[in-house]
């Protein structure tokens, strides 16, 4: 018998028995705010672990990411170009200062650079969760997984309108729940840790900043 | 202490002494009794009582906790309410017979039983609503609630509510005051150094708080944290809260 | 942890107990966690609603685990992820190397996971010559040191500031000696760094397993644990079989149970859910994800219809948080893979309620991890039912070494307590003479020894309650 058969065969003999209790989502679903108000929570909760946010309009966004890049002195902007905001950041790019790189083939083409010669990286997400903070992003071909991820810092492109109440409701809404790529995740601030001596420190493995580029 | 409304019949209670009462605190028990008396409650003593089966049941031992259990519940016949000034012992009747009794004959009526149990200041505050006078001199207190009043019996609120009734008693809270102070009935002989460990804590916190006497809900507790003061040489004494409060509500 | 260790609970906690500087760290460590969890919890009526929902779920997915299972096979596999059965750690460990060995690796970095330390994994495989090294900054900092985490969220709970100091100050090449946390972090952060983009492989445990969309859903805030699983071309995640949740939807109370219960945060810094490796037009990812299922005696606990209760646990940590055992004396002193109430719940369960008679009854049963635990695991009737099973076997038992930690002595002692107690006249007479001869009793007694260390003789009333009431005409009835 293999293992699998095994392990099965003993888990069936248990014969559980009795009726599931009943699970109340409603301590959950009861959370609803209006969009002012999501807006602020989202921030509330994710300045609270130091999560920067610049505010901008839905035509000027690429403008204030431009200047965001060139004040804080950053050399290289790591980006996927197929999106449409990618387009959009692309055809804001002034032609000299900070290099907007692309990220639009495997990165074993490019691991060494990717790691140490990208200042930055900018990634749109899919929204925003009110309740605790944090953004919903899905990575994909147009946006690899690495981008978000490797970069010591993370620009990332937030529409207001696209903030739930909670993780629930973006989960449903999203239809994650019927299915989900090969990655998804949410984000709520710059990677930190917590372990030596319990004293909160940022930038262990992941982006040491996390920049969210609010549009209204 | 006001009389009964005219109209309504006395009411009756079975008094439970728990062991650790009957052996080490009889004047706490009495207090008590004296309290339900003062409270308009026509006390009953049942004959025979004589443990709860606790500390056999905490220690696997389920079929002498049975038949001890039992024993007790027999002495229980009337609908009548069940007092008892320890919130382990309580507990042990509230919580745990229902679950000693599970599958068994007699776990309905171990079931019917548990909703007439209650520890001692839950039923003065709760069903009583028992007023007091304070005729003492000014003191400062600290109050150990005792994990199984807490947290089988839902009680920490009863006692402190009488003591906030006795104008000359200043009751200063513990630091850690949810946390267990190590008593744990066979554990304390058990894991001796974590029971003292935990023991050596709680006194040190009742110091910490200024305070001239330690209450408590429980003997067990009692005997544990006052046993660690004694044997330590300072610190404030401890008292059962049943004696506490019947001394400062009762000129000698 | 080896076999061969012997293990005597009550000297490890003595010697932990004796440690001034362990119980400072842990007590600090503890209250620090207690306050930030009280702090995410605010409103009671919340946290009720919301821990019955958490129970009412992970009750619910363990009546139906084995076709949950074959569920989250089916998903898995549909997603392009190969899905491993083991029942033993040896067999888990054997699997773990084949697929490491198959593909030339021969150093790979790992996201904390509790599984691969029952396993023993990262020993096992540096007797293979496979380099596994921690990226978790706890686990990265005693897998210096050579040490077992202390705390399944926390693994360096125990060590201070200058520990960490020296040991990273002597381990690491060229580090110097500092005492900045923010120095430290950064010096283990290009290290791993390093690791990461050289390993050929990535280890990660799992939080929670959806059934229905084949996710493994990974918590932490690091970034450690999406390096490991997104940049190596190899990822190998391990699970304990009760980790498989049905929906999605029902991991959203779960997560926010876990990262409040754990650490006091609303939120982790990520929420990683992994549906596949490298998809269709993805530049990055891994090429391979594997998932290796664990039995290691869970199946064998999912028997009793109430111990099944112990694979309700979410590893949030809470239980040992507020447990004031655990406080004083540390994870160490437990000599297992998990510490703690969950830890003596588990442990015996998993290697023999004989071997491990002690976890169960080094507790007070307070109540306190009960009363914390998101699941609503009833931690303190469980430490009752196994300290029954260590000394009484009944007939059927599924419970591993049941009764074999009977002593007969004991069996005499409840004996004769439960006679005289069933017998008033017997209890009358043994009150009477207590009362009246206790003062005779020397303070070094047997029994009465242990509690006479520290504390005062109790004092025998001269009459007993009983005598008492009926002196005064309390009716007797």
């Amino acid at each position: 018998m293999s293992e699998r058969d095994a392990i099965l065969a003993e888990l069936r003999a248990a014969r559980p028995e009795g009726e599931a209790p009943a699970r109340d989502f409603a301590v959950i679903e009861e959370k609803r705010w209006d969009p002012a108000e999501r807006t602020a929570r989202l921030m509330r909760g994710m300045s609270a672990v130091k999560t920067e946010f610049l505010e901008a309009g839905p035509s000027d966004w690429p403008r204030a990411v431009v200047d965001f890049v060139r004040r804080e002195r950053l050399d290289s902007l790591l980006y996927g170009p197929a999106t449409a905001e990618g387009r959009a950041l692309a055809a804001a790019w002034p032609g000299e200062g900070p290099r907007l790189a692309p990220y639009d083939r495997p990165v074993e083409t490019f691991k060494r650079e990717l790691f140490d010669g990208i200042a930055a990286g900018f990634t749109t997400t899919l929204g925003g969760i009110a309740e605790t903070g944090g953004l919903l992003l899905a990575p994909g071909p147009a946006e690899p997984r690495l981008l978000s991820l490797v970069p010591p810092v993370h620009l990332a492109l937030l529409r207001a309108d696209r903030i739930f109440d909670t993780l629930l409701q973006a989960f449903r809404e999203l239809g994650w729940n019927r299915g989900l790529p090969a990655n998804a995740l949410v984000i709520s601030g710059p990677s930190k840790t917590a372990d030596i001596e319990q004293t909160l420190a940022y930038g262990v493995h992941g982006p040491k900043r996390l920049i969210v580029v609010l549009v209204r | 202490m006001a009389p009964r409304e005219g109209g309504c019949p006395v009411r009756e209670v079975y008094f439970y002494a728990t062991c650790l009462v009957d052996l080490f605190f009889p004047d706490a028990g009495m207090a008590g009794i004296e309290l339900l008396q003062s409270g308009g409650v026509r006390v009953v003593f049942p004959r025979g009582q004589t443990c709860c089966g606790q500390p056999a049941f905490n220690c696997g031992y389920w079929e002498e906790a049975r038949a001890v259990a039992l024993r007790q519940m027999a002495l229980f016949p009337r609908d009548l309410p069940v007092v008892l000034p320890s919130g382990s012992c309580a507990g042990m009747m509230k919580v745990h017979w229902p679950e000693l009794f599970h599958g068994q004959p007699e776990e309905a009526r171990a079931r019917a039983l548990a909703g007439r149990v209650f520890e001692l200041t839950q039923f003065l505050v709760d069903e009583l609503d028992l007023k007091l006078e304070d005729l003492g001199e000014p003191v400062r207190v600290t109050l150990h609630p005792s994990c199984h009043a807490q947290r089988d019996q839902g009680v920490l609120d009863q006692p402190k509510a009488l003591l906030r009734q006795l104008a000359n008693v200043e009751l200063a809270p513990l630091a850690r005051e949810r946390e267990c102070c190590g008593f744990g009935g066979a554990f304390a002989v058990r894991e001796p150094g974590l029971s003292e460990a935990m023991a050596g804590d709680k006194a040190e916190d009742a110091r910490a708080t200024g305070a001239a006497l330690v209450l408590s809900t429980d003997g067990g507790c009692l005997m544990n944290i006052g046993g660690t003061l004694e044997k330590q040489g300072f610190g404030p004494a401890a008292q059962h809260i049943a004696q506490f409060l019947w001394e400062r509500t009762h000129a000698r | 942890m080896p076999a061969e260790m012997e293990i005597d609970f009550l000297a490890s906690s003595t010697r932990a107990l004796g440690d001034p500087q362990l119980r400072r760290n842990f007590r600090r460590a503890m209250d620090g966690l207690l306050a930030k969890r009280a702090a995410v919890f605010p409103d009671p009526a919340e946290w009720t609603r919301l821990r019955a929902l958490g129970g009412a779920i992970r009750a619910k997915n363990l009546l139906k685990l084995p076709e949950l299972l074959e569920q989250l096979e089916r998903s898995l596999t549909k997603n392009g992820i190969t899905v491993h059965w083991a029942r033993t750690t040896a067999q888990a460990n054997r699997k773990v190397l084949e697929l490491l060995r198959a593909r030339g690796v021969t150093a790979l970095v790992k996201g904390k996971s509790m599984v691969s330390e029952e396993m023993g994994l990262n020993h096992f495989l540096q007797e293979h010559g496979i380099e596994s090294l921690e990226s978790d900054l706890g686990e990265y900092i005693i897998q210096l040191d050579g040490e077992m985490p202390s705390h399944i969220i926390m693994p360096a709970i125990h060590k201070n500031k200058d520990q960490i100091a020296r040991t990273f100050s002597q381990k690491i090449k060229d580090a110097k000696y500092t005492e900045e946390v923010d120095e430290l972090t950064a010096m283990a952060r290009a290290v791993l760094r390093r690791k990461f983009f050289e390993a050929g492989a990535g280890l990660s445990g799992v939080n929670f397993a959806v059934a229905e969309t084949g996710t493994l859903c990974l918590v932490e805030n690091e970034g450690n644990g999406r390096m490991s699983t997104h940049v190596p071309p190899l990822h190998i995640a391990l699970m304990g079989l009760e980790k498989v949740v049905e929906s999605l939807e029902e991991v959203a109370p779960l997560y926010s149970l876990l990262t409040r219960s754990a650490t006091g945060q609303a939120i982790s810094t990520y929420f990683n859910l992994i549906s596949g490796p490298r998809a269709g037009g993805e530049q990055d990812g891994p090429r391979e994800v594997h998932l290796v299922i664990l039995d290691n005696g869970r199946a064998r606990i999912f028997q009793d219809p109430e111990l099944r209760a112990t694979l309700a646990c979410i590893r949030c940590g809470a239980c040992m948080n507020h447990c004031p055992v655990y406080t004083r004396i540390g994870g160490h002193a437990y000599e297992a893979v998990y510490p703690g109430p969950i830890g003596s719940i588990l442990t015996p369960q998993v290697e023999g309620v004989g071997l491990r008679h002690e976890l169960p009854h080094a507790s007070s049963l307070c109540g306190a991890c009960a009363e914390v635990c998101p699941v609503q695991i009833p931690i303190t009737h469980l430490l009752i039912r196994l300290r029954r099973e260590a000394s009484h076997r009944t007939a059927g038992t599924t419970v591993l070494e049941a009764g074999e930690a009977r002593s007969r002595l004991e069996d005499l002692a409840w004996s004769v307590w439960g006679w005289v107690l069933s017998h008033p006249a017997a209890y009358r007479l043994s009150a009477w003479c207590a009362t009246r001869f206790w003062r005779l009793l020397p303070e070094g007694a047997p029994v009465l020894a242990a509690w006479t260390r520290s504390r005062a003789k109790p004092r025998a009333a001269g009459q007993s309650l009983q005598e008492r009431a009926r002196a005064k005409g309390v009716p007797h009835v």
